[in-house]
C-alpha cells in the first residue's frame, strides 16, 4: 500500500506544480470525487438564469464593502458635537453613528465611494432578488425538486428586507429615525405584547441610547450570517438539482443541455462577477444614495416630508398608508387595527408567495419531477395569479410613494390614497383576468402557428382572385418547442362508491381541490395543444389553410 | 397534502418520452417529436485564425485596460485632495476623488469581466452538451437500508422502549431554552406607566424652540406655527431625545370664533391652542400646518387633523385625535401648561385604554 | 454705513426708502428722519401711492375689491404689508389667472420691480403690515448656516423636506420647491405666511434666526451646491433612489446578462 502511493509520488514529482499541490490536498480533502462531479457540470443558457447570479455579487459586493465600513463606523448612540469637513452641520448635536457617518463620507478617502456602493448593491440585491423570484415563479421552476431552495430563496428575500432595513436605520440620520420611529409604532400597535416589545427593543422608551447599537449587531453578525448559510444552502441545491431550461430540441426532462462549468461556465459566471461589482461602483461614482447631510442627526421632533423607506419597504409603507384609522376601544383596551392589520397584512401577502408551491402541488397532485420549464403562457392560472400578486404589490408601492405622485402628477395626495385603497383589491382582479385573457389568446395563437404555419406576411392572389397570406410551415425544431408543454386534466372527485361497493366518504378538501383545479385546468381555463391527428388532417390536404 | 388519491391518467403524459435523449429523429408517426440537439455550427473565430487572433487581442486589450485603471485608481487616490469638487455635465458639482475613484474602480473592474466573457464566448469551446439526471429520491433497496438502519438504530437506543427517559429528555430539551429567553429580559425595563406622562407640568413654561425663550401670548399671531418644548429641557441634557418624543409640542393662534370644539376652546387661551406634535398613528411628528384651513398633516402617512376642532382626524390611518395640552398665562405674563397631557401622546397601544 | 451706501447704489433705492418708511409709525419715522427729507419722501410716497392704486385697480381689484377689501374670489389685503405683495407679485403667483383650483402656483412675474413697488406701496398705505426686508437683513452676512440648519428642519422640513424641494400637502396643495427662489422672497414667505403657508413672525422666529435659514439654503440648495456622492436623482430620497436602481441598476446588468448569455454570433453557412 505504502509502496505503492510513494512510488505513485515520486512518479507526481515530476508533475506540475499545480497538479502536485492538488494531490496533496486530495490526500487530505477528497476533493477529486467533489471535482469529478462538479468540474464539468453543465449549466443552460439564458439571461434570464443569471438573476440569480446578480444576487450572488451583489450579496458578496455588500459583505466585503460592508466590512471596510465597519473599520469606520461607531455604532453608539453617544451624543458628540459634529466638527468635521462638512460646513453646514458645524457644532450640530448628534449620535456617535452618525457622526461616524460623516466621517466616512467626507473625512475618509474613498468612504463615501464604498457606502455608496454598499447602498446601491443592497437595493439592487433586493431588486434582483425580486426579479428572480418572478423568473421562477413565472416559470414553474419551483416545482418538485426545488420547493425547498424556493423556501431558501423566499427566506432570503424577507432577510434581506430586514438586514436592509436595520443597516438604513444605522446612520441615526434624520430620515431613518423616522423610519425607526415608524417601526416603534407599529410594534407599540401589537395587542398584549407591543409595549414589552418596544421596551425591550429600545431598552426603554423610544429613541433611548440601545437601538443604534442592537441594530448594528443584527444587520453585520445575525442576518447576514443566517443569510451567508441559506445562500450556500441554495446553491449547493441549484448544483445538486442541476439547472432547469427550457423546452427545445434534444432538451428533456431527463437531461441539462448547455456548456461545461469549467471553462465556459465558470468564464461567463465569473466574469459576470466582475461586470456585476464594475457597474455598481460605476453607478456609485455618479449617482449619489442616502444623502444622511442633507437630512440632519435624528431628533425625535423634526421630520422630512418625502419621508419614504427603502423600495423593498415601500410595500409595508404602502399598506400603512392607505389604510383607514381604524381604532377599537374594548373593556379598557385599545385595539389599534390601523397599524395592526397592515402589519398582518405585510406577513400575509408574503406568506402567500412562499406557500404558493405547495399549494400549486396540492392542485395538481403532480408528484414528478420537473425540469423543463413553463412558458408562462402555459400555465395561464398560475401566470395570472402571479401577475395579480405583482399587481396588488405594485399599488402599494404606488401608496407608499404618495405624496411624491401628488407633487409630481399634479394630483391631491387625497385621491391616490383613495385610489391604492379601491385598487388593492380591484387591480389583482383585473389583472388576472386580463392575463388570463392574454395567455389564452398566446396559447391559440401558438396552436395556429403549428396547425397552418407561421404567417409570412407574403400575399398571394389566387386565379380566381381571393388574396391570401402565405404561411410556412413550421420546422421540426418549432413544431416539438410549441407542443413540447404538458397540459393538466381538471381532477375529479373520485366515485362516491368505492370498488366493494361500499360508500366512501368524501372529503371536503377533496371537492375543494375538485374546484380549484377545474378553475386551473377546466374547460376554457387552457386551450387544448394541437394532437397529431389535427396536425395531420390540416396537412394532408396541402394548400388548404 | 396527501395526493394518493389523484388518478394517474390525470396527469398529462411526459413530452419526452417520445425523444430519447436527443437522438430521436423525425418520424413519420409523430410530426411533434424531439429532433434531437441540432447539430453544432462554427463560429467565425473556430474557422477563421485571424478572427481568433482579434479576438484574443481584444481580450488582452481588455485586461490591460483594467491595468490601466487601477493605476488611475491609486494615482487618484493620492493626487485629488477629498474635499476637492469639479463640476461634471450633466451631473453637476460633485466630489472629484468620489468620481475618479468609482470610475477607475468601475472601469478596472469591468473589463476584467467583460474581458473574461468575450473569451469565453469566441475562444472556449461553444459546443452543446448533454448531461443526463437522475432522480434525486434514492432508489427503493437505498430507502429499504435506510428505513432498516434507522429502525435497527432506534431500537438500540431503545428509546421506544424506555417510555420514562424518552419524556424526561424531550422535556429538558423542550425548557432548556426558557433560559436563553430568560437572559433577554433585561433588555429593557417594563412599560408601567412610561408612555403616559411627559415632562409637562402644571406651571411648566412654554419655551420657543427656535428663540429657547419662554413664549407670550402676544408672540404667538394667527396663522403662524410655533413649536415649543417644556422650560428646563435642553438640548444637551442626557435624556433630551427621550423627552422631546413625548413633549414636542405645536402651538397655533386661531380666532376663538373659529374653534368649533367646546373642550378645544376651554383649553386654550385667547385662540391659542397647544397639541401634541406627535402624530398619534405612529408617532412622526407632525406639523404640516396648512394656515387657511387650520388643517395639519403628517409627512409620514398622510393622517388629517383639523386644529379648529379638537385635532380630529379627518383623514388617513391615524386612530384618534391629537392630544391638546391645556394652557394658560402666569402672572409675569408667560404662557404655561397647566399640567401634563390628560391622555399619552404619540402611537396608541394595547394599555391605553 | 456700508448696508446704506450698498443700498444707495440699488436703481430702486427710493422706492426701498419709501417702502420703508411706510412701514413704520409716523411717530418713529418722525423721530429718525430729517424733516425736510421726509418731506419730500412723502411727496414721492403719495405718488407711488397713486401709480400703485392705477395698477391695483386694473390689475388686482377685480378679485380683491376696489379698496382691496377683499371679495369672494380674492381675500382682503388690508394689513398685509408690503412683504406680502412683494413676494405675491413677485414670484408670479399674483395676478392669479383663476381663484378656483387647489393653490396658485408661482409663475413669470407680470410685473416690474418697480410697479410691484407701486402696488406694495398703495396697500400698505391701506393697513400696517410687514415691510420688504432690505438686504441687510436677508443677506448670509453674520448667518450662522448650521443654526439655520437645525432651525430649518425644526420650522419648515416638515413641508419643503430637509433639502427644500418641496412636498404634497392635503387635496393637491403643496410646499414648493425653495431651489432658486430668491433669499428676498423666502424671507417674506416666513414673514407674512403665503396662502396655506403659516407665518413665523419675528417674536417667534427672530430676524436671525430668518437669516440663518436663508444661508444655509443657499448652502444646501444653490446651482454651486456640492452633491458630493453624484448625481441627486431630484433630492426625493428613496423612492427615486429605488427607481434609480430598478432601471439603471438592475437595468444595466440585465442587459449585460443578456451580453453573457447570447450565441455568440455564427460562420454565414457558404
Amino acid at each position: 500500500m505504502s509502496t505503492n502511493e510513494n512510488a505513485q509520488s515520486r512518479e507526481r514529482g515530476k508533475a506540475p506544480a499545480g497538479e502536485r499541490v492538488a494531490d496533496w490536498a486530495d490526500g487530505r480533502l477528497g476533493i477529486y470525487s467533489l471535482a469529478k462531479a462538479n468540474m464539468r457540470k453543465i449549466f443552460p443558457d439564458h439571461w434570464s438564469f443569471m438573476l440569480g447570479e446578480i444576487c450572488l455579487y451583489s450579496f458578496i459586493i455588500i459583505i466585503l464593502t460592508g466590512v471596510y465600513l465597519t473599520l469606520f463606523f461607531h455604532p453608539s448612540m453617544n451624543e458628540v458635537e459634529y466638527h468635521g469637513s462638512y460646513v453646514p452641520l458645524q457644532g450640530q448635536l448628534m449620535s456617535e453613528a452618525f457622526n461616524s457617518t460623516m466621517h466616512i463620507s467626507f473625512d475618509v478617502r474613498g468612504g463615501l465611494l464604498i457606502r455608496q456602493i454598499h447602498h446601491w448593491s443592497a437595493l439592487i440585491f433586493l431588486a434582483g432578488m425580486f426579479v428572480h423570484m418572478m423568473r421562477v415563479f413565472f416559470t414553474g421552476a419551483f416545482r418538485k425538486p426545488r420547493e425547498i431552495n424556493w423556501l431558501f430563496g423566499f427566506l432570503l428575500f424577507v432577510l434581506g428586507m430586514f438586514t436592509g432595513f436595520t443597516g438604513y436605520s444605522l446612520p441615526d440620520d434624520l430620515l431613518s429615525g423616522t423610519g425607526v420611529r415608524f417601526t416603534e409604532g407599529a410594534i407599540l400597535s401589537m395587542p398584549i405584547v407591543g409595549t414589552y416589545i418596544s421596551m425591550f427593543l429600545f431598552g426603554g422608551e423610544f429613541p433611548g441610547h440601545d437601538f443604534v447599537a442592537r441594530f448594528y449587531s443584527i444587520h453585520i453578525l445575525l442576518l447576514p450570517g443566517i443569510m451567508l448559510g441559506l445562500v450556500v444552502g441554495h446553491l449547493i441545491l441549484v448544483f445538486y438539482h442541476k439547472h432547469t431550461q427550457f423546452a427545445g430540441p434534444g432538451k428533456t426532462n431527463k437531461n441539462v443541455v448547455g456548456m461545461p462549468l469549467l471553462p465556459v461556465y465558470m468564464a461567463k459566471a465569473g466574469g459576470f462577477f466582475f461586470l456585476v461589482f464594475g457597474t455598481i461602483a460605476a453607478i456609485a461614482a455618479l449617482a449619489q444614495i442616502n444623502p444622511v447631510w442633507v437630512f440632519g442627526p435624528y431628533r425625535p421632533d423634526q421630520v422630512s416630508t418625502g419621508a419614504q423607506p427603502d423600495w423593498y419597504m415601500g410595500f409595508a409603507e404602502g399598506l400603512i398608508r392607505f389604510m383607514p384609522g381604524w381604532e377599537v376601544n374594548i373593556w379598557g383596551h385599545t385595539l389599534v387595527l390601523g397599524v395592526f392589520i397592515p402589519l398582518v397584512l405585510f406577513g400575509v401577502v408574503l406568506a402567500a408567495l412562499a406557500l404558493y408551491p405547495f399549494i400549486e402541488s396540492w392542485i395538481t397532485g403532480d408528484k414528478r419531477e420537473h425540469h423543463i420549464l413553463d412558458r408562462p403562457r402555459n400555465a395561464p392560472t398560475r401566470t395570472a395569479l402571479g401577475v395579480a400578486w405583482v399587481t396588488m404589490y405594485m399599488i402599494t408601492l404606488v401608496g407608499g410613494g404618495n405624496d411624491l405622485w401628488a407633487t409630481h402628477f399634479h394630483l391631491s395626495i387625497n385621491s391616490i390614497t383613495w385610489f391604492v385603497r379601491i385598487f388593492f383589491f380591484v387591480g389583482p382582479v383585473i389583472a388576472y383576468i386580463l392575463t388570463k385573457r392574454i395567455c389564452l389568446g398566446l396559447q391559440r395563437r401558438d396552436k395556429d402557428k403549428v396547425l397552418h404555419g407561421r404567417e409570412t406576411g407574403t400575399i398571394k392572389r389566387l386565379p380566381h382572385g381571393e388574396f391570401i397570406e402565405v404561411h410556412e410551415p413550421l420546422s421540426q425544431e418549432q413544431l416539438f418547442t410549441l407542443t413540447a408543454h404538458e397540459q393538466y386534466e381538471p381532477a375529479a372527485v373520485g366515485p362516491a362508491v368505492d370498488e366493494n361497493g361500499v360508500e366512501r366518504k368524501i372529503k371536503r378538501s377533496e371537492k375543494l381541490r375538485a374546484k380549484i383545479s377545474g378553475a386551473y385546468f377546466g374547460e376554457d381555463q387552457q386551450i387544448p395543444k394541437p394532437t397529431v391527428e389535427e396536425y395531420k388532417e390540416i396537412t394532408s390536404g396541402h394548400g388548404h389553410h | 397534502m396527501s395526493s394518493q388519491d389523484i388518478p394517474e391518467e390525470n396527469l398529462p403524459a411526459e413530452q419526452d418520452s417520445h425523444g430519447h435523449g436527443g437522438v430521436a429523429v423525425a418520424d413519420e408517426k409523430n410530426p411533434f417529436a424531439d429532433p434531437g440537439l441540432p447539430p453544432h455550427e462554427h463560429r467565425i473565430q473556430d474557422i477563421d485564425e485571424r478572427a481568433a487572433k482579434r479576438s484574443e487581442r481584444a481580450v488582452a486589450l481588455l485586461f490591460t485596460v483594467s491595468m490601466l485603471a487601477t493605476v488611475g485608481f491609486i494615482v487618484s487616490y493620492v493626487a485629488i485632495p477629498i474635499d476637492k469638487s469639479i463640476f461634471v455635465f450633466p451631473i453637476g458639482h460633485v466630489s472629484a476623488l468620489n468620481f475618479a475613484l468609482g470610475l477607475t474602480l468601475g472601469t478596472a473592474l469591468f473589463t476584467i469581466g467583460a474581458g473574461a466573457v468575450h473569451w469565453a464566448r469566441t475562444l472556449m469551446s461553444d459546443v452543446e452538451v448533454a448531461d443526463d439526471r437522475h432522480p434525486i429520491a434514492a432508489e427503493p433497496e437505498v430507502r429499504a437500508k435506510v428505513h432498516a438502519d434507522f429502525k435497527q438504530g432506534a431500537k438500540e437506543s431503545a428509546i421506544g422502549r424506555r417510555g420514562l427517559i424518552r419524556t424526561t429528555m424531550f422535556g429538558a430539551l423542550a425548557l432548556v431554552p426558557l433560559s436563553g429567553v430568560m437572559l433577554l429580559r433585561d433588555l429593557g425595563p417594563l412599560p408601567e406607566d412610561k408612555l403616559r406622562h411627559t415632562l409637562w407640568a402644571k406651571g411648566k413654561l412654554l419655551v420657543n424652540m427656535n428663540t429657547n425663550e419662554p413664549l407670550r401670548p402676544s408672540d404667538v399671531a394667527v396663522g403662524s406655527l410655533t413649536f415649543a418644548k417644556p422650560e428646563g429641557l435642553e438640548e444637551h441634557d442626557e435624556d433630551f431625545q427621550n423627552e422631546i418624543a413625548k413633549a414636542a409640542l405645536m402651538i397655533v393662534r386661531l380666532q376663538p370664533a373659529d374653534i368649533k370644539d367646546k373642550q378645544e376652546l376651554e383649553w386654550s387661551h385667547q385662540g391659542i391652542v397647544a397639541y401634541s406634535k406627535i402624530c398619534t398613528h405612529v408617532g412622526c411628528p407632525i406639523s404640516l400646518y396648512e394656515q387657511q384651513t387650520h388643517h395639519v398633516l403628517c409627512p409620514c402617512h398622510q393622517s388629517t387633523f383639523d386644529l379648529s376642532d379638537g385635532a380630529k382626524v379627518i383623514f388617513g390611518p391615524a386612530g384618534h385625535a391629537l392630544p391638546q395640552l391645556r394652557i394658560g398665562v402666569n402672572d409675569e405674563g408667560y404662557l404655561e401648561a397647566l399640567g401634563d397631557f390628560e391622555e399619552p401622546v404619540g402611537p396608541a397601544f394595547w394599555e391605553r385604554g | 454705513m456700508k448696508k446704506l451706501s450698498a443700498r444707495r447704489r440699488h436703481p430702486l433705492a427710493a422706492l426701498v426708502v419709501l417702502l420703508l418708511a411706510l412701514a413704520c409709525t409716523g411717530g418713529l419715522y418722525a423721530a429718525f428722519a430729517p424733516a425736510s427729507k421726509a418731506q419730500a419722501d412723502e411727496t414721492a410716497q403719495s405718488l407711488a401711492i397713486d401709480e400703485g392704486k392705477k395698477l391695483f385697480a386694473v390689475g388686482c381689484a377685480s378679485c380683491h375689491g376696489t379698496k382691496g377689501q377683499g371679495s369672494s374670489d380674492g381675500p382682503s389685503l388690508v394689513g398685509v404689508g408690503a412683504a406680502a405683495v412683494d413676494f405675491q407679485v413677485g414670484t408670479g403667483r399674483m395676478p392669479a389667472a383663476t381663484s378656483q383650483g387647489a393653490q396658485v402656483p408661482s409663475k413669470k412675474a407680470v410685473y416690474t420691480q418697480a410697479e410691484i413697488d407701486q402696488l406694495a406701496a398703495y396697500i400698505a398705505s391701506l393697513g400696517a403690515g410687514p415691510n420688504v426686508p432690505t438686504e441687510a437683513e436677508y443677506g448670509t452676512e453674520g448667518a450662522d448656516i448650521a443654526k439655520g440648519g437645525e432651525l430649518f428642519r425644526t420650522n419648515c422640513a416638515q413641508c419643503h423636506t430637509t433639502g427644500g424641494k418641496g412636498g404634497a400637502l392635503t387635496h393637491g396643495k403643496y410646499a414648493p420647491t425653495l431651489e432658486g427662489v430668491a433669499p428676498k422672497h423666502i424671507y417674506e414667505a416666513m414673514q407674512t405666511g403665503p396662502q396655506n403657508m403659516p407665518s413665523f413672525p419675528d417674536t417667534t422666529l427672530t430676524e436671525q434666526n430668518k437669516k440663518d435659514i436663508i444661508a444655509y439654503l443657499n448652502a444646501i440648495d444653490s446651482d454651486e451646491t456640492v452633491n458630493p456622492g453624484g448625481l441627486e436623482l431630484g433630492g426625493l430620497g428613496p423612492v427615486s433612489e429605488g427607481l434609480f436602481a430598478w432601471i439603471f441598476g438592475l437595468g444595466a446588468l440585465i442587459a449585460v446578462a443578456v451580453w453573457v448569455a447570447a450565441r455568440t454570433a455564427k460562420a454565414k453557412k457558404s
